[in-house]
């Protein structure tokens, strides 16, 4: 019964505007988002072509001109263990850093913390885990180990006013363990975010996250870490990754890490694609009218240029659609 | 906020609010995802490969395949699979074989199979190869409905009336497509309003189901939902479709937020079948196998069996010699064999 006009409601109102009140709900995105370009250093790393220095160089400079925020350059982590990256220090030397950009690079301890800011370093990174084998198998070491390490660096970083920026990897399962529990993912954030990261990237590791599964994780580490600090970090393996970044929108995250051309594999998948495009996660944000500040053609046009450098094609399905349609 | 009180303004602050009260940002938190994570408990996946999916591919594809795939797929637990279609071979050549291929099919006792009939003549033909279930393609868009079947919206509406006047004699469901929902090649955007004039008269006239089609794959979920806001005040949404091509990769997304808007049916192509006659080389349909795997983690019963799908995109990717579309069969036939 409609009290104001004393006739019975019709129910096709409330039906409206329940449509509404749900369609407000899940179409209440961020205005803006943060893009972070991985592609240089995520991607690379996971790539099986050896990449000159200058191509990396040149890539990083193409990128500087696109309006991405944050491009992650290098990792200073032992050639030993990521040949790829042993010329960390020479990229970052020889990139032109341009002026609204800031170039974070991965420290995974003291060492390469030093060499990083011997290089010109001003912003740093560190990859924590929320399962245990994994962090086992990748830094040799427990998490509660591995939270010594961070917390050194980041203390030496803090002293030389160089911001630091946490990831979680495994935030959703383990290639070891399985699924992982969104409290202990909560609880990793929480300790790197305490400890004096600015922002925790939440890793998707193996892409085997849904958006069910993202909004579990995602609910529980908004209650312990700001949300506008958290970022998602999204793998495409099983095509998942922008459903879950939409979702991740959806909660308010306005942070996502992003591959251009989709580079860098699946280690644990072989033959099978890693990192999220940036070029469909910005195509996807322009779609939705969120500000990110990045020129997509400039991107794509970099995506170009790297694929043609490693001889493969791109992973991104808008730079497939936007190079062939150009051709035909 | 000059002249806004103190009070309220603190109010409206939501920071200093969760600040001052932790129990409601928890509270706000699990009210957000709840609205975000309400999906359908089951959604009923539209198997099109065999139709949608090979008539976009460039190589032909003998009838003995094509009847081996549908047989494939009819044992993968999917509900509906898409046939054939019954057009003139003169303008899809790879859809000649209609009549042997539906007639050559082993017909599962709870699997539909729609057949694609755009005029009477092509209904005719079908309901003489046993058809039990046909659909018609209307459009959104004018210079699309032009180029595609050579007449006006108006004027297409004139054969599907008599094709589902046909078929509702002969006690044949008819499904309905509306092209271009989100956008056309040629108009570029097309209005929400009209794709929910031409779902409701599909409706109307007699269209069990109404499939919304992106058929640039342009849309993304912001377009996808205002599209859908649209239509759902129009057609009963539980007799509402979305078929997404993924020619941009927003393919899952679109779907997801459609799941959100009440959409419970959703067209696929195994291993994502079909390519984009729009632009050369690109890809087109969703595939199966990822909107399977996503319903799947969401815990949305589908009915179906992923590795079954896997298995039939693997073969008719062996057949028609191309690589899979689908990410998940990728990923997953790469880590069986390495």
């Amino acid at each position: 019964m409609d009290p104001v006009q004393g006739r019975a409601a019709d129910p096709r109102t409330f039906v409206h505007l329940f449509t509404c009140i749900q369609s407000a709900a899940i179409c209440d995105f961020p205005k803006a988002v943060k893009v972070v370009e991985v592609g240089p250093r995520d991607g690379l790393q996971n790539e099986k072509e050896m990449v000159p220095t200058g191509v990396k160089i040149q890539l990083i400079d193409m990128l500087s001109e696109t309006g991405l925020p944050v491009i992650e350059a290098t990792s200073f982590v032992s050639s030993k263990w990521v040949p790829q990256m042993a010329d960390h220090a020479e990229v970052l030397k020889g990139i032109s850093l341009a002026p609204h950009v800031r170039y974070p690079v991965l420290t995974p301890n003291m060492q390469g913390f030093h060499a990083a800011v011997d290089a010109g370093a001003t912003e740093v990174a560190v990859f924590g885990s929320a399962s245990e084998t994994f962090c086992k198998n990748n830094i040799n070491c427990s998490i509660e180990e591995s939270f010594q390490r961070f917390k050194e660096i980041i203390s030496s970083a803090k002293q030389a006013h160089i911001p630091v920026r946490g990831y979680v990897s495994c935030a959703v399962a383990c290639p070891y363990e399985g699924h992982v529990e969104p409290a202990k993912v909560a609880e990793v954030a929480k300790r790197l975010y305490e400890l004096g990261c600015y922002e925790v990237s939440l890793c998707d590791t193996t892409g085997v996250g849904t958006p069910g599964s993202m909004a579990s994780m995602l609910k529980c580490v908004v209650k312990e870490v700001p949300t506008n600090a958290l970022a998602v970090h999204c793998h495409d393996t099983y095509g998942q990754a922008l459903a879950n970044v939409l979702i991740a929108l959806q909660m308010g995250i306005s942070v996502v890490d992003s591959s251009v051309a989709g580079l860098g594999g699946c280690p644990f998948a072989k033959g099978a694609t890693g990192n999220v495009s940036t070029e469909d996660v910005v195509y996807m944000l322009n779609g939705l009218g969120i500000e990110t500040g990045v020129n997509l053609s400039k991107v794509i046009h970099a995506g170009e240029f790297i694929c043609k450098a490693l001889n493969r094609s791109t992973n991104s399905k808008v730079a497939q659609a936007t190079l062939k349609s150009e051709t035909s």
